[in-house]
């Protein structure tokens, strides 16, 4: 057992921990992150042509968590035995440097400004009564206009493709309409539109709705970011998703920050160190520093700092919590606590529709972050008042690029063949005619929907794994369903020869088989009042000040966009107070 | 991992043949199988598996062709040397479940909540074959590369549809196991030892390691025009 006192430290090598580490850097303080997996450089993992390999990328999983010595329970109901995630399927959280931030896809998106005060918005229009009972909305506590300068910070660091619609209040392009007002254009331009994508802005456009380019941070052009950085042209190679770009086009921690915080002798990365518990005084309002155990050599290390950022994936940063005893772990039936409360996920469904043979859709070619989308069903942008549900979808055609195994593996079900003679057609017909269409929504959060601490299953480290209690709602699935029926009029306009559109079912239990998005939210969430909220609006516990938590875990309800640009901001927001405030006067950023 | 091998000696939850589950009958079952059909090694011509026993492996020629078969689409499964590339993946971390979280208690639920089994990749194959020839052989009086490609492929949709279980693994798990390592061989990297002569690919028009599209983004609907190429260099 060794001492050694550093000023902070910080969980996880992903965007929020690799952000943190740099803006304390620069405040001058000694950062040490402490990341669970391996050292990953993209020179070394990310080469040509090795990385190009889809067995060992995607369907191996080579980023991914390692599921043997840490996982979660899952049930979908209070009273169900919650079983162990043995493999990964429905979620993939990465491990390693960089985190879910190497294997992410690259669509850098804001927030929706009403989604940061969803619950405010929805009462403003359609009363109080308008929200389901038991549905636990909540506002941020933090708005867009706060925001909107951390957003800006962020893409320059990404280096993020995209078009604007407004900038300073002037409308600049072609953008998405229903986007919040920025203060600059994105750095780069947007990325070009691959076949499907136009196809899809055309028929979306003629259908009446108001297509734009995802904002992308795969780089459109060379870019040399704020951190001197530097990132080369986006090739369209199709291995974003999964994987770390060997052209050094796709944002990652790797490539955009932790090369510069390298070259700071005060910063100190140790991998294969999972932490274990975060220390805290006799008082318990004050972390004193972690103990973290070495993965290769299986010996414990506590560390002292004055300042501990957890910014490990959301799960991780909640079960952190609760085996850390910071804050007070949520009861669902007593209403009490709130380290679990409020997880959330997103009601993503894909559907699909063909081209005639005589149009090929070449979806091998793709970029992670590329693609149109319409927020026409998205947020607060149309009437909820007749339909009676909360939240909203983004549709959108994103050609992340579909490589052979998983798209063999996906294909047939549904009355078509799954293998024979048969299947071979279709699976030829499929690769190379149709389009991927994704309803890609939000959902809302439930007081029986939570995370907790199992009590059967442990980890390699003995500590008891994190249960999940989720499932889907009727308030969720039948937004999903709306939204999916506005896929036929674009379905339409495409002159497609079939349509194979798909949503969720009323009463269809979660189902952690099926990939469907590692977009996990929630479960220490922040907010203005610290009954229904684990943190304040800096990201701050509210049990132990010295604590700050960075991540998706933030977010009190999931929304329509991916989540990655909103951590970032979130990163950068938080990072901003801790400098400009905490550190002169370290304490609670909120007195109640 | 420690973990994977205590799998095989914790009891199941729910009923099973008795004996099946201790190491040491599960090794006796594995070598009597071996040598009752040793005579089926005729058929390995170029390729010596290392894990499946000759007569595991010609199941695994015959059925790997029926899901994915030789036709005018392109060549199958047999010629694209899936069997080997199953054979060799089971000397991988993967065949041993090294991702898997593989800790006990192992208890059987709802189908949604997923993979519940104290069986890797290996397992499945050496007990789920097992079992499964025992059942061919009660039912036909031979063993399924015997069958014709009818009776194949009605074993194979009863494994699929879940009516035939292999012991405690039920046959669904069992069939989407074999079928994904089926797919997996058609269509990776021919490193692996599947997808000879990169078959699968041009089958499909996928380009391989290409991996560089900038010209051909937006084409109008025009097919890629190039053919695949491997991570070794090979082309088709």
């Amino acid at each position: 057992m060794s001492k050694k006192h550093i000023d902070a430290i910080i969980v996880g090598a992903g965007w929020a921990g690799s952000i943190l580490a740099k803006e304390l850097i620069e405040a001058g303080l000694s950062v040490t992150i402490l990341e669970r997996g391996p050292e990953r450089t993209t020179a070394v993992e990310g080469a040509y042509p090795e990385s190009i390999d889809e067995l060992k990328g995607a369907i191996r999983k080579r980023l991914f968590q390692d599921l043997s010595k840490s996982t979660v329970t899952v049930r979908n109901t209070i009273g169900q035995t919650a079983l162990p995630y043995r493999q990964l399927a429905a979620f993939l959280p990465g491990e390693g440097v960089g985190g879910a931030g190497l294997h992410w896809s690259g669509v850098h998106f804001r927030v929706p400004p009403e989604d940061l005060r969803l619950r405010s918005a929805v009462i403003e229009k359609y009363g109080e009564k308008f929200i389901p009972k038991d549905m636990n909305l909540q506002d941020y506590g933090v708005t867009y206009k706060e925001l909107e300068p951390f957003f800006d910070k962020a893409e320059k660091v990404f280096g993020t493709s995209g078009e604007a619609y407004t900038v300073n209040g002037k409308v600049v392009g072609n953008g998405n309409i229903f986007a919040g007002d920025r203060s600059d254009n994105f750095p780069l331009p947007p990325m070009q539109d691959t076949y499907t994508a136009q196809v899809f802005r055309k028929a979306a456009s003629q259908a009446g709705y108001h297509p734009y380019s995802l904002p992308a941070a795969n780089a459109s052009k060379p870019y040399t970011n704020t951190y001197g950085c530097q990132m080369g042209p986006c090739n369209f190679c199709g291995y974003c998703s999964g994987y770390d770009c060997y052209l050094y086009s796709k944002a990652s921690p790797n490539v955009n920050i932790l090369p510069a915080l390298r070259q700071s002798p005060n910063f100190s990365l140790i991998p294969n160190a999972h932490v274990l518990r975060v220390n805290l005084d006799k008082s318990r309002t004050k972390a004193t520093g972690v103990t973290y155990v070495n993965t290769q050599t299986n010996t414990e290390t506590t560390l002292s700092a004055d300042l501990v950022i957890l910014g490990a994936f959301q799960f991780h940063n909640v079960h952190l919590m609760l085996v850390s005893g910071i804050g007070k772990p949520y009861d669902p039936v007593k209403n009490t606590g709130t380290i679990g409360r409020n997880f959330v996920y997103q009601t993503i469904t894909s559907s699909r529709v063909w081209l005639p043979p005589s149009q090929y859709t070449n979806q091998f070619i793709g970029a992670g972050g590329v693609g149109v989308a319409i927020d026409d069903f998205n947020s607060m942008n149309f009437d909820h008042g007749p339909l009676g549900f909360v939240g909203g979808s983004p549709i959108w055609v994103n050609q992340a690029g579909t490589k052979p195994i998983a798209a063999a593996i996906g294909a047939g079900g549904s009355g078509s063949p799954r293998w024979g003679t048969n299947y071979k057609k279709e699976l030829i017909n499929t690769y190379q005619h149709s389009i991927g269409i994704d309803a890609h929504g939000s959902n809302m959060a439930y007081r029986d929907v939570y995370l907790d601490l199992d009590p059967t299953w442990k980890d390699a480290y003995g500590q008891p794994l994190l249960r999940m209690t989720f499932t889907w709602k009727d308030n969720d699935i039948r937004m999903n369903q709306f939204v999916v029926g506005k896929i036929d009029a674009i379905a339409k306009e495409l002159n497609a020869t079939k349509a194979h559109l798909v949503h969720l079912n009323a009463g269809q239990p979660f189902d952690t088989r099926h990939y469907q998005t590692t977009h996990l939210g929630g479960g220490a969430i922040m907010g203005e009042n610290p009954e229904t909220s684990a943190l304040n609006r800096y990201l701050q516990s509210w049990d132990v000040s010295n604590v700050f938590v960075i991540g998706s875990n933030a977010f009190p309800q999931g929304m329509g966009y991916n989540p990655t640009g909103l951590v970032a901001a979130l990163a950068y927001w938080t990072a901003y107070h801790i400098r400009t405030t905490y550190l002169k006067s370290p304490g609670p950023l909120v007195k109640l | 991992m420690p973990q994977t091998n205590l799998t095989f000696l914790r009891p199941l939850r729910r009923s099973f043949v008795k004996g099946l589950l201790s190491s040491t009958s599960f090794l006796i079952f594995g070598k009597a199988f071996q040598a009752d059909t040793a005579h089926a090694a005729h058929s390995l011509k170029h390729y010596q598996p290392k894990f499946f026993s000759p007569a595991e492996y010609d199941f695994l020629i015959a059925a790997a062709e029926r899901i994915y078969p030789e036709d005018q689409y392109g060549p199958g499964a047999k010629t694209l040397g899936v069997p080997e590339f199953i054979d060799r993946q089971m000397d991988t971390p993967y065949g041993h479940g090294s991702n898997w979280y593989m800790s006990g208690p192992f208890v059987q639920g709802p189908a949604n909540l997923g993979y519940q089994l104290p069986y890797n990749p290996r397992d499945l194959y050496r007990i789920g074959l097992k079992y499964l020839n025992t059942y061919v052989h009660q039912e036909h009086g031979k063993s399924f590369p015997q069958l014709t490609g009818k009776e194949q492929d009605n074993i194979l949709i009863a494994l699929e549809g879940g009516s035939i279980s292999l012991g405690d693994i039920p046959g669904r798990i069992f069939f989407e196991q074999l079928r994904s390592n089926i797919l997996e061989g058609v269509f990776s990297d021919p490193i692996y030892g599947g997808n000879k002569n990169l078959g699968g690919w041009v089958t499909i028009g996928f380009p391989g390691a290409r991996a560089d599209f900038m010209d051909w983004v937006d084409q109008n609907g025009a097919r890629y025009p190039l053919g695949p190429v491997s991570i070794s260099g090979e082309t088709a």
